[in-house]
């Protein structure tokens, strides 16, 4: 009983990152009717980009938590700017298939030498040889033992939605979000600046990536340029599994999908079928409800 | 139409293409011997064999990606069936072979290869099955996502997959079969068969279906049908590539079944121009001499590094500034090609 509590624990931890991740595919998607492959590379050079001003700038935690954020929020724009708008009138597979070089491009540009080096590094402080942002303290609560990372991570993970819940709900931006969802033309002729709202979720979407990247890396303390590719596919399977363009869906996806990984892990004593059973989800929610647990299914007009 | 008196003349015909075909395999087969062989450098030689093994395995996804209009991510996973499924084969023919001296010969080994050539068609055709019947009926970036989780899904069955497979380190001992005669023996065969099917009844469905799915099932095309059919197809010929490729590289590693190794393919489509047999072929060709020339040349050794970037690069550039490919839905032959030269001749003569 106690493994298998602390194996949902764990699943928990991991599940919160594949949520945040997985908010920002679904917000992108939901402007956009996009993939962005590139979702989980913006998330590997987020944490690239904390490890940067933890050590070479010697930042703290929220100066470097700030700095990333910023920084992939300015590289999420940009990839929007240069590789997707000239896409927005060609056929979706044009821009299925740019989404997928850009991704590549961060994947192989981020091992050459000259940008992040092909071997991992390590999330610590060089002098100290410790954990770099957050400390490796480990609670035991009834036998079942939480790590700060961890805590760290579900408590970013609930701010963060209420936070977008405001945001989307309340807000006037959020209200023109919704509007770009529902439908970009009439949008326009409401005087919303569409491409700006395009812009905005973007950059929205890639600051939440780039929070999962620096609390990610806290909590496994080592990153490397491919870091990205596995979790972000399964972000997006999480966002696919709560009903794509949903955020409470993608929140409850994420958590669903890390407490499931991590007890088929634990049941078959070793990670091999891991990363196939997340796809083999992925292939039978697709199957049976693919507007997933919270999406609403759009009627296609023929 | 052919009446009874049409067909004593059409028997002929189709016995002049048979010898046609056999006479072009027996020049392969002195081509290979007499000329490939002994005269090029082995790292020329496998490069050649190497385009002719991606030009299978473009031609193939063409028919899913262009022809058919669906987006497939997952077509290096067919290709590593049938070189597991033929790899295997191979290796547990060789240990037999040794228990038993008076065996020996590549008689016996291009045997045991073609087996494996006939097993790995028929279960990567039924991966294909398995995978298309489900898969087929999502829409666009869905099925990409689906049949991108299917290759890693494979990728992951045989890292955990010891016996006869090697599990996470691969398949290895694969005896070296491949030649210039056999790849382009199958490859020819397989752009023939390729170009004939898209221009049969069934591949016109398949157009139809890329074109609209809608109108094509109004008009009463099986649209599900065309698009599994396509799939299974295209699976079976990326099998055939697998088996020469395990059987070039003297084995095969359960990565070779993932996202980046069909990406790869994918590049190479569209590259050429989706939907453009021809554009594939020259897409693979391109690529894989690309491929050689940056890894061979000792002068741009500094720049091998960057051989990975340019992928992407030509992905998003394709994209942005030419989508339909180099050739878009043209296809080359000498009717497109004679023309640039009677308009030289004609300038010659002014």
């Amino acid at each position: 009983m106690q493994v298998f509590l602390q194996q949902i624990i764990n699943g928990l931890g991991l599940g919160s990152i594949y949520a945040l991740i997985a908010v920002g595919y679904t917000l992108v998607y939901g402007v956009l009717r996009l993939i962005n492959f590139a979702h989980g590379d913006v998330f590997m050079v987020g944490a690239f980009l904390g490890l940067f001003a933890g050590v070479s700038l010697h930042q703290s935690l929220w100066v470097s938590l700030l700095f990333s954020m910023a920084g992939c929020a300015l590289l999420g724009i940009l990839i929007e700017r240069l590789a997707y708008r000239p896409l927005r009138k060609a056929p979706r597979m044009a821009a299925l298939i740019t989404a997928i070089g850009v991704s590549l491009l961060l994947e192989n540009g981020g091992q050459l030498p000259e940008v992040f080096g092909p071997n991992p590094q390590s999330y610590t402080n060089p002098k100290t040889d410790l954990p770099l942002f957050i400390p490796e303290h480990v609670y035991r609560v009834g036998g079942v033992s939480i790590d700060l990372p961890t805590i760290c991570i579900w408590i970013a993970t609930a701010i963060i939605f209420v936070g977008l819940r405001i945001l989307v709900t309340k807000t006037k931006i959020g209200k023109a979000m919704r509007a770009v969802q529902h439908d970009q033309e009439s949008a326009a002729l409401m005087g919303i600046d569409v491409n700006g709202i395009i812009l905005f979720t973007f950059g929205l979407g890639s600051a939440l990536a780039a929070v999962a990247g620096v609390l990610f890396a806290s909590e496994y303390g080592q990153i490397d340029p491919l870091m990205g590719l596995m979790p972000g596919l399964k972000a997006f399977i999480a966002a696919v599994l709560g009903g794509i363009g949903s955020v409470p869906g993608a929140i409850i996806g994420g958590l669903l999908l890390g407490v499931v990984e991590t007890l088929v892990a634990q049941f078959q004593g070793g990670a091999t079928y891991r990363d196939g059973i997340a796809f083999l989800i992925l292939i039978l929610v697709l199957l049976w409800k693919p507007t997933g647990l919270l999406g609403t299914g759009a009627v296609e007009k023929v | 139409m052919p009446s009874g008196s049409d067909s004593p003349a059409r028997s002929p015909r189709w016995i002049a293409r048979a010898a046609l075909y056999l006479f072009c395999v027996a020049a392969l087969f002195a081509l290979d011997q007499f000329v490939m062989a002994p005269l090029l450098l082995p790292y020329v030689y496998a490069t050649i064999i190497r385009i002719g093994i991606y030009a299978i395995l473009a031609a193939s996804l063409n028919l899913v990606n262009g022809v058919t209009g669906q987006f497939s991510l997952g077509h290096a996973a067919f290709m590593a069936i049938g070189a597991y499924v033929a790899g295997a084969m191979s290796v547990a023919a060789s240990g037999l072979v040794q228990n038993h001296p008076g065996w020996e010969g590549s008689a016996i080994q291009a045997g045991v290869f073609l087996a494996g050539c006939v097993a790995a068609v028929i279960v990567a055709s039924l991966a294909g099955l398995t995978v298309g019947l489900p898969t087929l009926r999502l829409r666009g970036d869905y099925l990409a996502i689906a049949t991108l989780g299917f290759g890693e899904i494979t990728r992951v069955i045989f890292q955990g997959w010891d016996h006869p497979f090697g599990g996470a380190t691969g398949l290895s001992g694969v005896p070296t079969v491949t030649s210039f005669f056999w790849t382009y023996l199958f490859a020819g065969t397989a752009i023939l068969l390729l170009r004939n099917l898209q221009w049969s009844g069934p591949g016109r469905d398949f157009m139809a279906v890329r074109e609209d799915e809608i109108a094509a099932a109004a008009v009463g095309v099986d649209v599900v049908r065309a698009k599994v059919v396509a799939f299974i197809v295209a699976a079976g010929f990326a099998g055939i590539a697998g088996v020469l490729l395990v059987h070039q590289n003297n084995g095969i590693d359960p990565q070779q079944a993932g996202f980046l190794n069909s990406i790869e393919i994918v590049v190479m489509v569209v590259l050429g121009g989706m939907g453009s047999l021809t554009g594939s072929i020259l897409g693979a060709a391109l690529l894989v001499i690309l491929r050689a020339v940056v890894e061979g040349a000792p002068a741009l050794s500094d720049y091998a590094r960057y051989e990975n970037v340019i992928y992407p690069v030509l992905l998003i550039g394709l994209m942005l500034v030419r989508r339909e490919g180099l050739l878009g839905y043209k296809e080359l032959s000498w009717k497109t090609v004679t023309p640039l030269f009677t308009r030289w001749r004609k300038l010659e003569k002014l």
